[in-house]
């Protein structure tokens, strides 16, 4: 090695029964740049990072830091040499507070005992320092995903850091968010910290990569200059293949009227919220986090209470429901949190399909289980959405962060429903599966159904929505039709007059 | 989005009985449903029974429940760990039988040296103690077996072997100084047990609530894979966890030896269900995570004084364990609504 490494991998490689997960990886990092690692669902991106993190032993290979060979046994021996990570999976604990997550393992201490004060400081600065609007003595199991995904951040970033690494950080982060991380990024790197960064937003690329490396089936595929290369070039890089459109056309043409949310406020937040969905149409729900946009769907699912206002399925009154009422009234609702609330970690996927279905079509007259049926069922939503056989087998809790997403999104196609609620569908997807699952989008819709989208990646609105809603605080900020749903059209309604004034 | 919305007040004028409501509607989310119960409680046993709430029976009733919260103590650290040990039963009935045939021994070769004979003895009870619980984490934690597995094992054996030491009679002929210290002394007006007792309180809240080493014990049973990211040693914070456990079991182990006077395998029977169910009605989740060290002492107390309030008034023992079981059903069913009210969306 001739140039200065902060970080370098030779033949690194991390083997589990069946399955090379990483295989024979060389791979640096230099001081100041941000190098992204791109690759399919399952490609070994965030196994390499959990190695370099100490998260984790390789099977085979060598990890240097600054030219010496080290070995980690675990994340604190990491964290000695400066390096910290931000794992796709969260490592909060959610019966402490903010403030004690923050400082788990480096509680401020005061002749021997706990510093509650300093401790509570400590944790609101770093929160506000980073621009995160968060309350450090809150429970983190009262915080929506995308804040503890802002947590995670400011954890990350504690202590002394020369590189950082990021395993899909924006993946439940909203634009404004997103932009707060991306200006931190440029700061480290001006001071010289080496980042490692993952993610399935190929627009992100754009913005803070230096350098691709590229994965597939564990092997490195190459490293290329972020610069010098086409988005086309980095998918057929990565998957072998070329996808030609990401975004199908989904044709417009709006039925009766499906879903009716009439000035609805909810306890979580949501004030006067109305919004209407027809069959035919794919209507998206765009906002900031913690804006109200997955709360009133949820409360309209009968997951959260309706304090005022009333709901309408089909013309039938439904406002005061629950999961089971609204299943059965043909109501699906997607989870945006795979592990807390879509999947049965222990089960494998497969089953975790097929679990809502095991009280209707899989129930034999006699109310045995159909075995058989579960079986081609499973196999028939995992192929739609490109989930291999191979993993229908599997245990979910150990597949890659994308497949899992695959996995959850298969629940919602074993029976035929009137309405689909999809939040945040394709967090931590790849573009290959991605485009696969905007197809299925596009087959429910086409064929009748009506398709509710909550998301925070805004291409997603703006391809896919022919209706949009923007919300912010709680309430419905403005809705957009066809051809004025464009970036700006959206982003103005993002935030309140009063902040675009400031 | 915040916990005060579950339990907002409406605007119009609250009348009395509202408003009375309302305050013990935010008493009950804030601390749960023990403080009902224990008053409750209070108010039917003291007008059944007038010698209820004299302060003798007060007294009585603290002296009697020092050994239930010592072992709750204990149960409680494994219990927000994610785990519970069931072999604290055990842990007693070891202690006192070894720490009793070591008195026994050394007492008749050495009846001078009372002092040295006492020291001597509580050592190797404690010792005892401190080998269950290394067992207990070893298995628990390095070989990752369940809780449940290993310390029932670990309670057969223990129960086993002090069956065989005794061979299944008690231990008499300790020094008379043991029992006139430990099981009827009294220092500063206050009985030695009590006083005992509120030293291992103290130290177990220091520990929770003003050491580090608390907040890894709720960490590791909140989520452990998360603790471990974080750079915490989760192997070494159970084995603590267990050993901690069964030191506290085998105090309260030797101050009931001092109390009956004798040694005996049969000490501690009931001693396991009764600390769960004392740190269950205290809040403490079954799931680990969540335990406060001030509601588990207040969770012991309320068994014994519902025990003794029984007594008093004459309700016979089958009964009583009816009533003890019906309790922490109600205790439970009553949380789950009280989680359910702090966090607003229930997933
Ligand atoms: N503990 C484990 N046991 C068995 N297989 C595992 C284990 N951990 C990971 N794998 C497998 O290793 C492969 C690589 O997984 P990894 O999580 O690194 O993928 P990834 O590139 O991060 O994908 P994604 O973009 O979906 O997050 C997958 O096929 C996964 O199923
Ligand atoms: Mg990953």
């Amino acid at each position: 090695m001739n140039d200065f490494h902060l970080l370098h991998t030779e033949g690194l490689s991390r083997f589990y029964p069946g399955v090379r997960a990483l295989d024979s990886v060389d791979f640096d990092l230099a001081a100041g740049e941000v190098h992204v690692l791109f690759g399919e669902n399952g490609a070994g991106k965030s196994t390499l990072i959990s190695l370099l993190a100490g998260a984790n032993t390789p099977s085979a290979g060598q990890i240097h830091v600054r030219g010496a060979p080290l070995q980690f046994t675990n994340v604190q021996d990491a964290r000695q040499e400066g390096i910290s990570a931000v794992f796709q999976e969260f490592s909060l604990i959610p019966t402490l507070s903010v403030a004690q997550n923050l400082c788990l393992g480096e509680e401020p201490v005061q002749h021997g005992l706990l510093d509650k004060v300093a401790l509570l400081q400590r944790a609101q600065r770093s929160l506000d320092e980073l621009g995160f609007e968060i309350d450090a003595s809150a429970l983190v199991a009262t915080l929506s995903r995308a804040q503890q995904q802002m947590v995670e951040i400011a954890k990350g970033l504690r202590g002394q850091v020369s590189v950082l690494i990021l395993d899909e950080p924006t993946a439940s982060l909203t634009e404004r968010e997103t932009t707060k991380l991306f200006a931190l990024i440029r700061r480290l790197k001006t001071q010289g910290v080496g980042i490692v960064y993952i993610s399935h937003r190929m627009q992100e690329i754009n913005q803070i990569a230096d350098r691709v490396t590229v994965l597939r089936d564990g092997k490195k595929v190459c490293t290329v200059k972020a610069a010098d290369t086409s988005h086309d070039q980095l998918i057929s890089l990565m998957s072998g293949r070329t996808i030609e459109k990401i975004y199908p056309h989904i044709e417009y043409r709006p039925g009766e009227l499906v879903l009716d949310i009439q000035q609805v406020s909810t306890p979580s937040g949501v004030h006067n919220a109305s919004i209407t969905v027809r069959r035919g149409e794919v209507v998206g729900l765009a906002g900031l986090v913690g804006c109200g946009k997955s709360e009133l769907l949820r409360a309209a699912y009968g997951l959260d209470a309706v304090s005022s206002g009333k709901v309408f399925l089909k013309g039938q009154d439904h406002t005061r429901t629950n999961p089971t009422k609204s299943l059965k009234a043909g109501y699906f609702y997607l989870p945006p949190d795979r592990k807390s609330e879509g999947l049965v970690l222990g089960f494998c996927s497969a089953a975790n399909i097929t679990l809502s279905a095991l009280s209707g079509p899989l129930r034999g007259l006699s109310g045995w289980l159909r075995k058989k049926d579960a079986q081609s069922m499973a196999s028939a939503a995992g192929e739609q959405v490109e989930l291999s056989h191979r993993n229908l087998g599997k245990t979910v809790g150990l597949l890659s962060g994308g497949n899992q997403q695959k996995a959850l999104f298969a629940k919602g196609l074993t029976r035929a429903m009137d309405l689909y609620v999809f939040d945040e569908p394709t967090v931590g997807v790849d573009v290959g599966t991605r485009s696969a699952l905007y197809k299925v989008i596009k087959q429910l819709c086409e064929s009748g159904a009506a398709v509710v989208l909550i998301s925070s990646d805004l291409p997603e609105i703006l391809h896919l929505a022919h209706r949009a809603y923007v919300m912010y605080g709680g309430e419905v900020m403005g809705e957009l039709q066809g051809p004025e749903i464009t970036e700006g059209g959206l982003l103005n309604l993002f935030f309140d007059a009063k902040e675009t004034l400031a | 989005m915040t916990t005060q919305n579950a339990v907002a007040l409406p605007t119009a004028p609250p009348t009395l009985p509202q408003r009375a409501m309302q305050v013990a509607l935010r008493l009950f989310v804030q601390l749960g449903v023990l403080p009902f119960m224990l008053a409750l409680a209070v108010l039917v046993f003291g007008s059944l029974s007038d010698p209820f709430l004299s302060t003798q029976n007060l007294m009585n009733l603290l002296r009697q429940s020092v050994y239930l919260i010592l072992v709750s103590m204990g149960q409680m650290l494994v219990l927000v760990t994610g785990g519970f040990d069931l072999s604290v039963g055990t842990t007693m009935a070891l202690t006192s039988v070894i720490s009793a045939l070591v008195m026994q021994t050394l007492g008749s070769s050495l009846p001078d040296m009372a002092g040295l004979v006492i020291v001597l003895g509580c050592t190797a009870g404690l010792i005892a103690g401190l080998t269950v619980g290394l067992l207990n984490g070893l298995g628990i934690a390095w070989a990752g077996v369940s809780p449940f597995i290993v310390t029932m094992g670990v309670q057969s054996i223990g129960f086993g072997a002090a069956l065989y030491l005794t061979g299944g009679v008690p231990v008499n002929g300790l020094p008379p100084a043991f029992s006139d210290l430990f099981g009827f002394g009294n220092v500063l007006g206050l009985p030695l047990p009590v006083l005992v007792t509120a030293l291992c309180v103290a130290a177990i809240y220091l520990l929770m609530n003003r050491l580090p080493t608390g907040t890894y014990l709720l960490a590791v049973g909140g989520n452990a894979k998360a603790a471990a990211l974080s750079g915490i040693a989760t192997r070494k914070v159970l084995l603590m966890a267990y050993i901690f456990c069964a030191v506290l079991a085998s105090i309260s182990g030797l101050l009931l030896t001092a109390r009956v006077e004798t040694g005996e395998a049969n000490l501690g029977g009931t001693v396991a269900l009764e600390s769960i169910a004392a740190c269950v009605i205290a809040g403490v989740s079954l799931r680990g995570g969540i335990g406060r060290v001030p509601n588990v002492v207040m969770g012991a107390i309320f068994i014994n004084l519902v025990q003794n309030g029984m007594n008093l008034t004459n309700v016979g023992s089958y009964l009583q364990m009816v009533v003890l079981g019906l309790l922490l059903i109600i205790a439970v069913v009553a949380d789950q609504f009280r989680q359910r009210m702090i966090l607003p969306s229930p997933t």
